[in-house]
């Protein structure tokens, strides 16, 4: 057996990528059939869910509230996005045009802002529940890695809405929210061995995020599109993921 | 739909799996001939597919590299990192300027063999000193922090010296004091030229 062929074999035997990957893909008709009924594209519901698996008592449906959470903050979020121009001239005033002057402008923008907030509750309730039953466990431990992943997700879709309103407030709480970027390793200017790629003010990890090397005009921008595009629809794919994983796993009953 | 499983007897089940055993047995099998008939060398269908998926990573590759470059642009809208600090006769020997402090946050020392600029930020939380003069020391108001004329700490929380900023002279004669360049004592940076201009 080839070099090639032996690391192929240790990668694909290796638990990592059994729990991601789970077996190979036999070309059966069987198999055929199953990914069809398997598909969350094609079938949303699972075909069989146990009932003690949905009891409230059980999972707290924390997972499903931060879900209606999201939602509730991307319909809002789109009404906010029709009053609010992302540039260093208007946003500060649009988010006062918006609060003040708009017919239930300010509802809606409380909305958005209580419906985060919520849906970072959620998250942590969903998560110290999951490790309380221990859900956790083998098969599903891959769905508890892209858990944690939207977790992160969900914090950075708070941090980049936290700069919007352009406010005192908002400017110094994400440059002190960013200096863990330049504080990172290698990558930041002052971070242990910046010095290996040269990394200064400008060009290091918060540039990388700022456009500069202090929070500008580009920086809102940044924020803007990370926070209204870019973070929504990769959550959106992981979250894809974490429910089409949940229902191939099955979901779990309680610990015996 | 469990009645329908029911229905089923556990013969009939054993025979329905033994029949879908053969059938992937005979599905893997075709697979390994086909794969051992070609062997070793590359088919043609091989060749192109390699060649496909190594440029369509490069591709790839090359387009992410343009895109993390593009995330730095050329040209900043910020205030220059280097300010004049007027001619070397403006200072008199022995004498820490906070001319340039509310500006540019910058002390300038005059010393009998030259100048050297210190940036004004404590090294614990990053509180602005105060020059102490008659104490002929640094001391920072939020923590007690105190760092000697030469900008080395040696009372209070402080962990390492002041940082210096380099220190050159411009055609005009002036003091040019340069903000991106940082001189860290600990490193062994206070030793280098542009850390003490010579006069």
């Amino acid at each position: 057996m080839s070099m090639w062929d032996e690391t192929k074999r240790q990668i694909t035997e290796s638990q990592v990528w059994k729990s991601i990957f789970r077996h190979g893909y036999d070309d059966t008709p069987r198999n055929r059939i199953l990914m069809v009924s398997g598909n969350i594209w094609l079938h949303l519901h699972p075909s069989k869910v146990r009932r003690h698996a949905v009891r409230m008592r059980f999972t707290w449906c924390m997972g499903g509230i931060t879900f209606l959470m999201y939602l509730v903050t991307v319909v809002t979020g789109i009404y906010l996005m029709f009053y609010y121009r992302p540039t260093a001239e208007y946003a500060y005033a649009d988010m006062k045009y918006l609060e003040f002057d708009m017919p239930f402008g300010m509802f809606m923008r409380n909305m958005h802002r209580w419906a985060a907030h919520g849906m970072v509750i959620a998250v942590w309730l969903h998560m110290f529940r999951v490790f309380l039953t221990g859900s956790y466990k083998p098969p599903r431990e891959f769905n508890w890695v892209v858990g944690v992943i939207l977790l992160v997700l969900t914090l950075l879709l708070s941090f980049t809405g936290y700069l919007l309103p352009w406010d005192q407030l908002s400017i110094w709480a994400v440059t002190v929210g960013s200096n863990m970027g330049r504080a990172t390793p290698v990558l930041g200017y002052e971070g242990p061995f910046a010095e290996w790629v040269g990394a200064n003010p400008i060009y290091d990890a918060r540039a990388f995020l700022f456009g500069g090397g202090e929070i500008g005009p580009h920086t809102l921008l940044r924020f803007y599109i990370l926070h209204c595009i870019f973070i929504p629809l990769v959550s959106s794919l992981f979250m894809a993921v974490h429910f089409w994983r949940i229902r191939r796993d099955g979901f779990s009953g309680p610990a015996l | 739909m469990a009645k329908a499983e029911k229905s089923i007897s556990p013969e009939e089940q054993e025979a329905l799996r033994a029949q879908r055993r053969v059938e992937q047995a005979r599905e893997r099998a075709r697979r390994q001939r086909e794969q051992s008939q070609r062997a070793s060398l590359w088919s043609r269908r091989d060749f192109f597919g390699r060649l496909s998926w190594t440029g369509f990573t490069a591709f790839t590759g090359l387009g992410l590299l343009g895109f993390v470059r593009s995330a730095f642009p050329r040209v900043l809208f910020t205030p220059p990192a280097t300010f004049k600090a007027g001619l070397p006769s403006d200072y008199t020997i022995g004498e820490v300027s906070e001319k340039y402090k509310q500006e540019h946050r910058v002390w300038i020392v005059r010393e009998p063999d030259g100048f050297y600029a210190l940036f004004a930020k404590c090294t614990h939380l990053g509180c602005t000193p105060r020059w102490l003069k008659v104490e002929e020391k640094f001391k920072c108001p939020c923590h007690g922090s105190g760092f000697r004329k030469s900008g080395v700490n040696f009372e209070g929380p402080a962990p390492r010296p002041l940082e210096r900023y380099r220190i050159s002279l411009a055609e005009d004669g002036q003091l040019v004091v340069d903000m991106s360049v940082v001189y860290r004592y600990e490193k062994g940076d206070w030793e280098k030229p542009g850390a003490f201009l010579r006069a």
